[in-house]
C-alpha cells in the first residue's frame, strides 16, 4: 500500500531526508520456525515529515524501525533514504530507543560526544556538544553520570547524543514510553519545538495514541502481527497544537476504533 | 573530618552527605573516657613486660616496654589534648576500643608466654621476641619483603594483562573462542600449584619458575571474567554506539571493554587471593628468597619469633595490595553506583 497524502504543514526549515519502505517484509527463525512480523508494508515519508506509527503491541513496529535504523536487512523488499538503499547504520539516521541506554562510564557530555568520536569528528564539535546541551537544557549536568539522571534527564541526554549528529532521520522507539505523565506532557512538547527548529524527518513509534496525535503529521497504523499497514491518516492541525482541540478528540476516536477500541469509547 | 565529608564529592561529583555534615558539631568533652581507659590498658602493657623477671632470654624486653609506654604516653595525651587536636583524637574515637583490646591482647600475651610460662616455649614467643625479629634481623627480613615483592608484582602484572588479553579476543572473536575456551576449560581448572615439581626443572631458575605458577595462577580467573563482562554487554549498547557511526575498533575498545571493566575487577580481584597462595606455596617449596623462604627456614632453625614476624609481614603486603587494587578500581570504576569499600 503506497500513501499518498503528504501533510508537511509548515516546517520551517527542511533538513531532513525522505524515507521508502518498498514492500518490505521480515521475518525470525524461532526454534526452527519462521515468525513473520512484516508483511508487505510499503511506506513512503516526505523530507521533514513527522511520521508516527501505532499499533497493537508486538505488532512488529520496533522491527521496522531496526530496518530504517539499518540495524537489520529486511527478509525482503527495499528501504531507501533520500533515493540512497539502506545497507547499514549510518550516522544520518540515529535511533533514540525506549531505554535511554546512556553509556554509564561516561558522562553527560561525553555520552553526548560517543557520535562525533566515533565518526573522528571530535574535536571540530565541541561546539556543537556544548550547544545540543543546551538545547536539551542539560549544560548545567555535563559532567554529571548517567545514575546520578532522573529517567526524564536520561532520556534528554539521548536525545542530545542524536540530534549532535544533525540526523536527517530521527528514529524514535517510543522514547517517552517509560517517563512519568507529566514529564512525558513536557518532553512532547519539547519533542515538537525541536522538531519544528531543526527540521528534521521523524519516525515515532508508540502506544500512546494521543502521543501519536499531538506529536504528527501522519499516524500510520499497524495491524496485528504480521503488521500491515491498516490505515493512514493525516492529522492536519497547525503547530503548536492543544490538546483539548476537538478535533485531535475526533481523530483519537477514530484511531482508537481502528485499533479495535471503539466498544470502549 | 575534612577527609570524611569532601572524598566522596570530589571523586563522584554527587551529592553525598555524611553525618558530619547532618550532625551539628558538639564540643567534645573535656576528657575522653574511652581514650583515657586505652592509655591505662597500655601502661598495663609496659608493666606487664617490666614487672616480672621474663623466664627466657629475649634482650628487647626493655625496648618494648619503653615503646609501650610511649604508646599509652601518645594516647593519654590525645585523650587529654583531644579538644585542640581535631582530626586526631577523632581518629582515636574511632580506635579507641580497638586500642583497648588490643592492649589486653598483648598483656595477656606478654604474661602467658614471657612471664608465667603458661605456653609451650619456643613455639609461642612473647611480643619483644618478634619486635627483637625486627629489630636486629631487619636485613635478612627487609631483603626477604622485596624479593616476594618483586615475584608477586611480575607474576601478577604478567598473568593479569595475559589474562586480559585472552579474555578480550575469545569475548569478542569466534575463531578465538573455538581454540581457546577447550585449552582454558582443560587448563585453567587445575591448581596452579600442581605444576610445581615440572616448573622447577623446566624452567632455568626458581625465580622464573615462581613467576610462571603465579602468572598462571593470576591469568585464569581474570581470562574467565574478562571474557563473561564482555560477553554479558548489554547488546543495546553496541546498537546504540552503531547508529552513531561507530565501527568494530570503537565498539570494541569503547564499548565492550568499559562495560566489562566491573567484572574484570572481581577476575583481579580473585586472582590476587589465589597468587598469593601460589607464592608462598613457591617460596616454600623452591625459590630460594622470599618470605616464604624465610619462614620456611625460620622454622627449620626452631627461630619461632622470626616465623610469626614474618607471617604479620605478609598479612599486612597482602591487606595492602589488597587495598592498592580496590583503590586503582575506585578510580577506573568511579562511575559504579554501588561499589563495595575496602
Amino acid at each position: 500500500m503506497v500513501s499518498a497524502s503528504i501533510q508537511t504543514a509548515e516546517a520551517p526549515r527542511v533538513t531532513g531526508a525522505s524515507l521508502d519502505i518498498d514492500g518490505v517484509s521480515h521475518g525470525f527463525e524461532l526454534d526452527g520456525a519462521v515468525l513473520e512480523v512484516l508483511d508487505d508494508v510499503s511506506l513512503h515519508v516526505a523530507p521533514g515529515e513527522f511520521v508516527a506509527l501505532l499499533g497493537p503491541s508486538g505488532c512488529g513496529k520496533s522491527t521496522l524501525l531496526r530496518l530504517i535504523a539499518g540495524l537489520e536487512p529486511p527478509t525482503r523488499g527495499r528501504l531507501s533514504e533520500a533515493g540512497r538503499p539502506i545497507e547499514g547504520p549510518d550516522p544520518s539516521r540515529v535511533v533514540v530507543f525506549q531505554d535511554p541506554t546512556l553509556f554509564p562510564w561516561r558522562t553527560v557530555r561525553r555520552n553526548v560526544a560517543v557520535g562525533p568520536e566515533a565518526q573522528g569528528t571530535l574535536k571540530s564539535s565541541q561546539g556543537r556538544i556544548d550547544e545540543t546541551l543546551a538545547l536539551v537544557g542539560l549544560s548545567k549536568f555535563a559532567k554529571a553520570y548517567p545514575h546520578q539522571l532522573s529517567g526524564g534527564m536520561a532520556q534528554r541526554v539521548a536525545l542530545a547524543r542524536a540530534l549532535v549528529n544533525d540526523p536527517d532521520v530521527l528514529i524514535l522507539d517510543e522514547p517517552l514510553g517509560k517517563l512519568d505523565s507529566l514529564t512525558r506532557i513536557t518532553m512532547q512538547a519539547e519533542l515538537v519545538s525541536l522538531w519544528r527548529r531543526e527540521g528534521f524527518t521523524a519516525i515515532l513509534v508508540t502506544h500512546d495514541v494521543e502521543e501519536a496525535l499531538f506529536l504528527a503529521n501522519r499516524v500510520v497504523v499497524f495491524s496485528d502481527r504480521p503488521a500491515r499497514v491498516k490505515a493512514d491518516i493525516p492529522v492536519d492541525l497547525p503547530y503548536p497544537r492543544h490538546r483539548g482541540d476537538p478535533r485531535l478528540a475526533e481523530l483519537r476516536r477514530q484511531v482508537l476504533g481502528l485499533l479495535g477500541l471503539d466498544a470502549d469509547w | 573530618m575534612s577527609d570524611l565529608s569532601s572524598t566522596p564529592e570530589t571523586r563522584t561529583g554527587s551529592i553525598r552527605l555524611t553525618l558530619a555534615d547532618v550532625v551539628p558539631t558538639v564540643p567534645r568533652p573535656l576528657v575522653d573516657l574511652v581514650g583515657l581507659l586505652a592509655a591505662v590498658v597500655w601502661f598495663a602493657v609496659a608493666a606487664a613486660a617490666l614487672g616480672w623477671e621474663d623466664v627466657g632470654d629475649w634482650p628487647r624486653t626493655q625496648t618494648f616496654a619503653v615503646a609501650a609506654g610511649l604508646i599509652a604516653a601518645g594516647i593519654l595525651v590525645v585523650s587529654l589534648a583531644g579538644r585542640w587536636l581535631g582530626g586526631v583524637s577523632r581518629r582515636l574515637d574511632r580506635a579507641g576500643l580497638w586500642l583497648i583490646v588490643l592492649g589486653l591482647f598483648f598483656t595477656l600475651w606478654q604474661l602467658a608466654s614471657a612471664k608465667l610460662g603458661w605456653v609451650p616455649l619456643p613455639f609461642f614467643p612473647p611480643p619483644q621476641a618478634l619486635l627483637e625479629v625486627y629489630l636486629d634481623d631487619f636485613p635478612r627480613l627487609g631483603e626477604s619483603i622485596l624479593a616476594s615483592v618483586k615475584l608477586q608484582l611480575w607474576g601478577y602484572s604478567i598473568g593479569a594483562v595475559a589474562g586480559f588479553l585472552l579474555g578480550a579476543s575469545i569475548g569478542w572473536s569466534q575463531r578465538a573462542a573455538y581454540w581457546v575456551h577447550p585449552v582454558l576449560r582443560f587448563i585453567g581448572p587445575l591448581p596452579a600449584g600442581a605444576w610445581l615439581p615440572i616448573a622447577f626443572f623446566a624452567f632455568p631458575s626458581s625465580w622464573s619458575a615462581g613467576i610462571f605458577l603465579i602468572a598462571l595462577a593470576t591469568g585464569f580467573p581474570v581470562t574467565v571474567l574478562t571474557w563473561s563482562g564482555i560477553l554479558s554487554v548489554n547488546p543495546a549498547y553496541y546498537d546504540v554506539a552503531r547508529t552513531l557511526g561507530a565501527r568494530s575498533r570503537f565498539l570494541m575498545l569503547k564499548v565492550a571493554i568499559p562495560a566489562a571493566l566491573p567484572h574484570v575487577f572481581v577476575g583481579l580481584f580473585m586472582a590476587l587471593g589465589t597468587s598469593f597462595s601460589v607464592l608462598v606455596v613457591a617460596e616454600l617449596l623452591g625459590v630460594k628468597a622470599g618470605l616464604g623462604f624465610y619462614m620456611q627456614a625460620a622454622q627449620g632453625w626452631g627461630d619461632y619469633a622470626n616465623l610469626y614476624a614474618a607471617l604479620l609481614v605478609l598479612a599486612l603486603l597482602c591487606s595492602g595490595a589488597v587495598s592498592l587494587l580496590f583503590a586503582a578500581r575506585d578510580r577506573f570504576l568511579s562511575w559504579q553506583k554501588d561499589i563495595v569499600t575496602w
